[in-house]
């Protein structure tokens, strides 16, 4: 991969995405042995810069550096300049000074990724920003999907809940398309993005229709102040209508159904907790597989090459 | 002292002609304009069939002062217009403090009375514009004001913004309107569309300008005031603007070159050099905008000459003010985007930002070039070829959107009843 950054999928091509995916095999590998370290991004160092509240993530980020033997450093911005009043700009002048090389960066505004890697020389992961694209996310979602299902080309996935807001669901969306599956998103009205269509994918209002018709259905978070916004009616009318209950998933009568979760979860509104540990659900995985997609995307960024020989 | 230019392809604007001729000026007033004037009691400048021009008039610039003259003052913001090849400006009341009374407009008079620049002021509609108490519109009038508006804030309520117009009916006042719906514009900082969608940004829709603009063409209706619809943006507004005419009302508008030449597209970067109110937006707005401004609709090109320092702009998208500067470079983008690809004559161009802002703005003896006006004058070579760059700009914030970009048929020279206010420094001009 000739790639400094990764600022999303709808920048990466097919191929591009495989790599990553390729690369994240051997890299989950390392993590299910008893010794979870190889000397692969020794003398590297890696920053996570959150400006947003994140366990998974950041966690997850940090652990796929460390398996690497990568030196990481986690600015905390609820006690850093940030609260000073520092721009975007000079931190991000002050960790390249310190010597970081990588840095991955979650930040609440839509394009923040972009706009540091215009303006540094170390190399940009988006974990995240406002609600144009988490790569990372939608990666480890495709890899568990190519895991559970063999393939991704010809599957029918469906996208449920806040489009309007969700990265997780663009990110997915660029990488589903690419890779040649089918998408439809389903969710309330107001939180339908405009010209959506255009992403090549189908918008439906009905759950249970999308239901029936998916192979694969990633669910999303929603926050709760969406209602005092007013894009939602009530909580219990969006658990009754897009939420993912059991009874939805009784009238499949057996049908295969596998079921994604980015986390962290509202248990009973947009997922019923039966749901979510049953059968179907994958949200554990998606945990694990995440460390190992984000070791393939350091790995890659870092200038490893694609046999993935990581060892 | 006169002076006389020689071999200009003069552009006589109203009578759309373009000839060879040489122009006299004396005491700061146009003399005599002939195929061949010869005198040698006067400075004499041989332009070599490069353009003359009337002294372009913008109707929208903020000049940041008082209280951002970190980002413009009256004095870097009048060199910008005079490098830009502007005669004439109007200043926009968006300062702090703002001029809902006469003392800033003193204070501006003051501060202006010796640059060789035609500067006109604006006042609030509203009290600081924040949209409830009116401003003291007779003070204003009588210190100077040609127009009034809340610029940024368009004045929400109906009734405020109907006695604003009733006033500005009886004083003669022009009324400018951003027009733009704040419960639908909904904190939007892109245009609403495809582009809002994949950067995952808030957008605006077009429907905050186009009802606003209803709006208000229903207000003029009713009182007979003069509004002029600020940076059109849409091709529902263009209707709306076209519909209003043709029922008669005082009603004209203006456009911005880069509603004119950038689309929404350019904002995949996230350049916040291009975030601006309103948005850019689609390339089909972008088509019903210059079909209005070739049929006659759009009666103004002005630049809402908005400048903001670096390090307000090179911040988190959302955080960074709307706003592009814009007087330096607006003629070299309109002809080499416009002009140079055939989509506007050179004449029907210059009618927008010279002769019809003059006339809307009321200031005789300006905004053409004829035999007895004030020798407010611009010389554009049609062949120099300049990449837009910091250095190249010489007001205050560099926050252009065209940096980088290669532009043809720059102004080299700007005249101002007769004395030469801006040379560009550059081999082969003289």
């Amino acid at each position: 991969m000739k790639r400094k950054h990764l600022l999303g999928l709808q920048e990466l091509s097919k191929e591009e995405i495989n790599t990553i995916l390729d690369i994240a095999r051997p890299m989950r590998d390392i993590i299910m042995r008893d010794i979870k370290k190889v000397p692969t991004l020794r003398g590297k160092t890696v920053a996570t810069l959150f400006y947003e509240p994140s366990t998974r993530t950041r966690s997850s980020f940090e652990l796929a550096a460390k398996f690497l033997s990568a030196d990481t450093l986690s600015i905390n911005v609820g006690s850093s300049s940030v609260q000073k009043g520092e721009s975007l700009i000079d931190t991000i002048r002050t960790l390249e000074a310190m010597g970081v090389e990588i840095i991955a960066v979650r930040h609440q505004q839509s394009g923040v990724p972009k706009f540091i890697s215009l303006n540094t020389k170390m190399s940009v992961i988006n974990a995240g920003d406002g609600f144009h694209e988490h790569p990372t996310q939608a990666l480890l979602d495709l890899f568990t999907i190519k895991q559970k299902l063999d393939k991704i080309e010809g599957l029918k996935v469906a996208i449920i809940g806040d489009i309007y807001h969700s990265r997780v669901a663009r990110s997915n969306i660029w990488g589903l398309i690419k890779l040649g599956a089918e998408v439809t998103v389903c969710g309330p009205p107001s939180l339908i993005p405009v010209e959506i269509e255009k992403f090549g994918v189908k918008v439906e209002i009905n759950l249970q229709r999308t239901l029936e018709w998916a192979d694969v259905v990633n669910v999303l978070r929603i926050q709760r102040e969406r209602q005092d916004a007013g894009y939602l009616t009530t909580l219990d009318e969006y658990r009754d209508w897009y939420g993912l209950t059991q009874e939805k998933l009784e009238k499949l009568k057996g049908k295969k159904l596998l079921i994604l979760h980015p986390g962290p979860m509202n248990r009973g509104v947009e997922i019923d907790d039966y749901v979510a540990d049953g059968p179907n659900a994958v949200v554990n995985e998606q945990v694990t597989n995440g460390v190992a997609v984000r070791m393939a995307v350091l790995y890659l960024l870092a200038g490893g090459n694609e046999s993935g020989n990581v060892d | 002292m006169g002076m006389l230019i020689k071999n200009g392809n003069v552009v006589m604007v109203e009578d759309g002609k373009i000839s060879k001729m040489d122009v006299l000026i004396d005491k700061g007033i146009i003399a005599e304009i002939s195929p061949e004037i010869n005198r040698n009691d006067v400075e004499v400048i041989d332009i070599e069939e490069k353009f003359l021009i009337p002294g372009l008039i913008d109707m929208h610039v903020h000049f940041r002062d008082p209280g951002y003259t970190h980002k413009e003052d009256i004095h870097s913001g009048s060199k910008a217009a005079l490098a830009g090849g502007f005669t004439g400006v109007l200043m926009m009341p968006n300062t702090d403090p703002p001029p809902d009374n006469a003392t800033v407009v003193y204070y501006w008079k003051e501060k202006s009375k010796n640059i060789p620049l035609n500067i006109l002021f604006s006042g609030c509609i509203t009290k600081g514009r924040a949209g409830k108490e009116l401003s003291k519109l007779h003070e204003l009038k009588e210190a100077g004001v040609v127009a009034i508006t809340d610029d940024g804030n368009w004045v929400a309520n109906g009734a405020v913004f109907r006695h604003a117009m009733e006033y500005a009916a009886a004083l003669d006042l022009l009324v400018i309107t951003h027009a733009e719906e704040p419960t639908i514009a909904n904190r939007g900082v892109i245009n609403e569309g495809y582009w809002s969608t994949v950067l995952g940004l808030r957008g605006i829709p077009k429907a905050a300008e186009n009802v606003a603009i209803y709006r208000d063409i229903e207000i003029a209706k009713i009182t007979g005031a003069k509004l002029h619809v600020a940076h059109l943006s849409t091709a529902e507004g263009v209707r709306l603007v076209a519909a209003a005419k043709k029922l008669g009302l005082k009603v004209t508008a203006e456009v911005t070159p880069y509603h004119l030449v950038l689309t929404d597209e350019a904002l995949a970067g996230y350049d916040t050099n291009l975030k601006v109110n309103p948005p850019l937006r689609e390339a089909e707005e972008q088509k019903a905008l210059l079909k209005g401004l070739l049929e006659g609709v759009i009666d103004v090109i002005a630049t809402d000459h908005a400048p903001h320092a670096s390090y307000e702009k090179n911040v988190e998208f959302n955080d960074a003010p709307f706003g592009m500067e814009g007087l330096e470079t607006a003629f070299p983008v309109l002809y080499t985007e416009l002009v140079l690809t055939k989509k506007i004559t050179l004449e029907k161009l210059l009618l927008k930002m010279t002769v019809n802002p003059a006339k809307i703005l009321q200031l005789p003896k300006q905004g053409d070039i004829k035999k007895g006006n004030y020798a407010n004058l611009t010389i554009i070579d049609p062949k120099l070829t300049l990449k837009v760059s910091e250095e190249l700009l010489v007001g205050k914030s560099k926050n252009n959107p065209f940096l980088g970009k290669t532009l043809t048929g720059w102004p080299v020279m700007t005249i101002y009843q007769g004395i030469v206010a801006y040379q560009r420094l550059l081999k082969g001009v003289q």
